[in-house]
């Protein structure tokens, strides 16, 4: 069966058309190598992070140049979190769990009762004006003690901004490190917390208290 | 999702994760020994640009645009560090083939064609990009993405079989 000149070059076409997609599915990537290593160095990793298991669910950890900027619960899923620190803060995020090992570090020492204080850097830039000073003073109430939404409000200067003062913590972008489980009403009763009061009680319950 | 989130542009990790492996075989496959250098460049290159990235761009191609000038970068640099032998190649003559442990042949006779058939064929290929995709990447119009391509496969047929 003779072919004419123009099918034989369409099927050498095919042919190598068919050897480059066949090859092309086979060509092995390169190493991905440690992107956020290079970018750090080159000084464009603005938000280095990791899901980190924990006892009151898994958690979002991220860190600046600066220090831990984020703790965030993940029932609205990771991306969630991931997503609201891109548009808050920079897109030039990258998963770089090594960079996060001293806070990991420091959690596990927490819930395993062999820590008191965090000495990890913390980097307050998701917070403002009253509600940075309300984590400021938050940050101060010891282990295993408590305060009221009253005492924050004075010491973070406005005493009578108890309710403003629930707020700023309700917004506390960095909970558990940045203490706010230690806030509770005046009265005796628990509070709020950023969340849910369920994790408000087994942090408490960490520090030898009954929320 | 809301219409906030849709404005802004997603973590650059999600970037990596969903196209960085196909970026990667690109670059293998168009830079071949420089493949993992070119990646970091790559890298980099776009994590300066990314916040000022509009937020309706096409990252995937966005993303193989850069990767393609990397390449490109590459190919030059080892064209200005080649000493020629025999006789100075005239402008647009192609790279010697040359090959690496274990790549297929047909790599090494791609990466011999001139930049922008070599560029095409390998985003049409191994990218599987669109002819539109392919002219966005290398600054062409999508007919000119498609006769490069077009030009790029009849090279090949006269030296692979």
């Amino acid at each position: 069966m003779m072919r004419t000149g123009r099918e034989l070059a369409e099927a050498a076409e095919g042919d190598l058309e068919g050897a480059l997609r066949v090859a092309g599915r086979e060509v092995e990537p390169g190493a991905a190598g440690d992107v956020a290593g290079i970018a750090a160095d080159a000084g464009l990793l603005d938000v280095a992070y990791a899901v980190e298991p924990t006892p009151v669910g898994p958690v979002v950890l991220a860190a600046t140049p600066r220090g831990l900027v984020r703790v965030g619960y993940t029932d609205a899923g990771a991306d969630a979190v991931l997503e609201d620190l891109a548009a808050r803060l920079s897109p030039r995020m990258l998963e770089a769990p090594a960079r996060l090992d001293p806070v990991r570090r420091e959690l596990d020492e927490y819930f395993a009762g062999r820590r008191e204080t965090f000495a990890v850097a913390v980097d307050l830039t998701l917070a403002r004006g009253f509600g940075r000073r309300v984590l400021a003073a938050t940050q101060a109430i010891p282990f295993g003690q408590v305060r009221s939404y009253g005492d924050v409000a004075r010491t973070a200067g406005s005493p009578r901004a108890a309710r403003a003062t629930g707020n700023a913590l309700g917004a506390n972008p960095i909970p558990i490190v940045v203490p706010c489980h230690r806030v509770v009403h005046a009265s005796g009763g628990i509070g709020g917390y950023t969340g849910g009061l369920e994790r408000k009680r087994v942090l408490l319950a960490v520090e030898g208290r009954e929320g | 999702m809301s219409v906030m989130a849709a404005a802004t542009l997603p973590p650059f990790q999600a970037l990596l994760d969903a196209h960085g492996r196909d970026v990667r075989r690109f670059l293998a496959a168009t830079a071949g020994p420089e493949a993992d250098d070119c990646w970091q460049e790559t890298c980099l290159a776009a994590l300066r640009a990314y916040p000022r990235v509009s937020s309706g761009e096409n990252l995937r191609g966005w993303l193989f645009t850069i990767a393609h000038r990397k390449a490109l970068d590459a190919h030059r640099g080892r064209a200005r560090r080649a000493v020629p032998v025999a006789a100075v190649p005239e402008r647009g003559e192609p790279d010697p083939p040359g090959t690496w442990d274990g790549e297929p042949e047909l790599w090494a006779h791609v990466r011999g064609l001139p930049e922008k058939q070599r560029g095409a064929v390998v985003l049409r290929h191994v990218g599987d990009l669109d002819y539109e995709e392919i002219g966005h990447a290398m600054g062409t119009t999508p007919e000119a993405a498609r006769r490069n391509v077009f030009e790029g496969l009849r090279r090949l047929r006269e030296v692979w079989r």
